[in-house]
């Protein structure tokens, strides 16, 4: 080796270094590989032992999980039209028939409304409030400030029967309105906190200088301010996101039919003769989508964002 | 372009007075130095004529309104920040065309007047790039540019020269002064830099501790300070004191230092206990005939001149003479002061007694 560099690992380091990294990407990933495998499996396939790594793909799990099936006999099999389509082929073939559509599009549905909708709402009001505790006068500042992250000192489940209770009192159980409403409740501290750290770090001068170059404050505030938080803006709504997306206690709790979300809803997946496994792999695969397609959308911010602005120049 | 007229003005945080009772006028297309130390009040008393905040009493009138509970868009006055405050999610032709913007004026006409002010300040090259990569000195450029492309009443400036890198902070402020010759615009300028505020300013404004100290052109407050505080903050090295006890009555023109005489302006007002002899460096001389003698404590070498820091009878003083004779240290000199420029200080008020020498400078601030 030529010499000591303080900024240059040497090639061992690097060696060492990317196989470490590879190793543990690997750990984390194996459950995620294994349950998108799963769901191209066969039902005998998901539970073979030893486990199959080498499996002939089918995609009767996503079939099962956005249909209802019912079993038909033989006879009545032969005096029907024959499949028009590969899915009907496929449940054909095991000798049943689609009855009609699954409930998992609504739920997954449901959780789409809920999860950006309570990601929309506390990113909006998070960032109003942090906006007002960043910048103006506001009596008991600091107190209220820990007030609000108060709210996250215990599990939001330890609240569960009051919130039940309460819910039912207003006829919010079961609603759409009443889970974007409390998982905005939930997710508003942890908004409003790290939105407060983005927002202190933009200098004041830019919005004198809107308001020295005839803008009102509010304008300042959407035209100068906001563009420069939208990396604190970003990466606080992706954790709102991951949270009311995943959230499984309180949507078990609150929700049933209307409104219920993808995550109660997916272990319920039940087929003939016991869990019908790929088609809950199926079911978890597509819930992963989402959050995985909007965090990687807003990635470069997130990256960006988690420093927290340290290196913001 | 506009006469800003600043009226008793007054600024409390809680129990801290950041500016006690301020008053003085600026003409219209005066280039106008609000100079003082950290702290003294300057900045807060630009944000105050800017409406960036609002005074808890006293008058700001730009172009004889009374504005002082206005909001900053409706005074029509430009800042150029310290930082410069570039958008930074803008690129350089929005900077500047922003102020044009919230005026809703045609396009068209945006685009032809951020041209002309790109051309004022040579900056046509880069008005499609981004603000983050531009150097300094073109940062500093796109804020003026900012600041001028609405014709504004007044441009403010908060130590807008204070980011630059010392070579060249000299040839922007060549380039801001021409640029004030060239527009004749009103213009205040937040400097703690003496030197910056003697180069540039048509008038200047010296604060101390939230109080106007003094308020003229730049010679006058040089050769005659009103203060003990503005005498020690103008002028490297600032002006000596050499101290004494005495007392001076009216129509003295001269009074007595350890015991030997020395002439001053005819004094107009009357004084006595703990006084201070206010004299320029290079107002002293040395002279091996003087009876008041001195020890040369150390010299500076600066060319043409040397700073000799001498010990006397009254206390440490420094002298800038020729460094054609060579002085060495530990040597005994003799001294004598031109009493041309020679300024009494009552050592108990801080301030300067008037005379026949300051007397029209003292009386209009």
């Amino acid at each position: 080796m030529s010499g000591f560099s303080i900024t240059e690992p040497s090639n061992r380091t690097k060696w060492i270094a990317g196989v470490l990294v590879i190793s543990y990407a690997l750990i984390t990933i194996m459950p995620l590989l294994w349950i998108i495998a799963t769901g191209f499996k066969s039902p005998s396939d998901s539970i073979a032992y030893p486990p199959k790594v080498v499996f002939q793909p089918t995609l009767e799990g996503y079939v099962n999980l956005f249909t209802t099936q019912t079993r038909i006999t033989p006879d009545m099999q032969d005096k029907l039209q024959p499949p028009t389509t590969w899915y009907e082929e496929i449940v054909r073939d095991k000798g049943m028939v689609i009855a009609g559509p699954s409930r998992f599009g609504q739920r997954f549905l449901n959780s789409v409304i809920i999860g950006f909708g309570s990601t929309f709402f506390s990113v909006f009001l998070g960032t109003l409030a942090a906006y007002a505790f960043s910048r103006f006068k506001v009596p008991i500042k600091d107190d209220l400030l820990f007030f609000i992250l108060s709210t996250r000192m215990m599990p939001p489940i330890a609240v569960a029967i009051p919130i039940f209770l309460m819910f039912r009192q207003l006829g919010l159980s079961d609603t759409h309105l009443g889970m974007i409403l409390l998982y905005t409740a939930v997710n508003l501290s942890l908004s409003v906190w790290l939105l407060k750290g983005f927002i202190d770090e933009i200098p004041l001068e830019y919005e004198e200088a809107a308001l020295i170059d005839g803008y009102t404050r509010f304008q300042a505030f959407y035209k100068v301010v906001l563009p420069q938080a939208a990396t604190g803006i970003a990466s606080t709504a992706i954790f709102c996101l991951i949270f009311a997306w995943n959230e499984y206690a309180f949507a078990v709790l609150l929700t049933s039919g209307t409104a219920q979300t993808a995550p109660p809803f997916i272990p319920t997946i039940i087929g003939v003769g016991g869990q019908d496994w790929p088609a809950v792999a199926a079911g978890a695969t597509i819930f992963l989508m989402p959050v995985m397609i909007f965090t990687i959308l807003l990635r470069k911010h997130l990256l960006r964002g988690i420093t927290f602005g340290a290196v913001r120049k | 372009m506009a006469q800003i007229i600043i009226k008793n003005l007054r600024k409390d945080f809680g129990d801290f007075t950041a500016v006690q009772e301020s008053s003085f006028t600026i003409e219209d297309g005066e280039f106008f130095m609000l100079l003082g130390p950290s702290g003294c009040g300057k900045t807060t008393t630009l944000r105050m004529i800017a409406g960036l905040e609002l005074p808890t009493s006293g008058e700001v009138f730009i172009d004889g309104e009374e504005v002082s509970q206005k909001p900053a868009r409706e005074r029509d006055i430009a800042f150029v920040f310290q930082m410069f405050a570039l958008y930074p999610h803008m690129n350089v032709r929005n900077n500047i065309s922003y102020p044009l913007k919230s005026q809703g004026m045609p396009k068209a006409q945006i685009k032809q007047k951020v041209a002309e002010v790109a051309h004022i300040l040579g900056i046509e090259d880069i008005l499609n790039k981004p603000v983050g990569g531009l150097s300094g000195g073109d940062r500093q450029r796109v804020a003026l540019g900012r600041a001028i492309v609405r014709d504004p009443k007044a441009f403010l400036m908060d130590e807008p020269l204070g980011a630059l890198d010392a070579e060249f902070r000299e040839h922007m402020a060549e380039e801001l002064r021409a640029l004030h010759d060239r527009m004749g615009a009103t213009t205040i300028y937040v400097t703690h830099d003496q030197l910056e505020a003697m180069q540039m300013g048509d008038k200047i404004v010296v604060m101390n501790h939230g109080v106007v100290e003094q308020f003229g052109v730049p010679q006058e407050i040089y050769d005659w300070p009103a203060t003990m505080f503005v005498a020690d903050f103008i002028g490297s090295p600032s002006m000596n004191f050499l101290h004494f006890q005495g007392n001076v009555e009216k129509g003295d023109r001269t009074v007595h230092l350890d015991g030997h005489s020395f002439y001053v302006p005819e004094q107009l007002q009357g004084a006595s206990g703990d006084l201070v002899f206010g004299i320029r460096p290079e107002n002293i001389t040395l002279s091996d005939d003087s009876p008041y003698r001195a020890q040369v404590l150390a010299t500076e070498y600066l060319g043409t001149t040397q700073i000799i820091t001498l010990e006397t009878a009254n206390g440490t003083i420094k002298a800038r003479v020729p460094s054609t004779k060579p002085v060495k240290m530990g040597d005994a000199v003799g001294l004598t002061f031109n009493p041309r420029n020679v300024t009494l200080f009552d050592k108990g008020t801080g301030k300067a007694l008037i005379s026949e020498g300051n007397k029209g400078v003292l009386d209009h601030g």
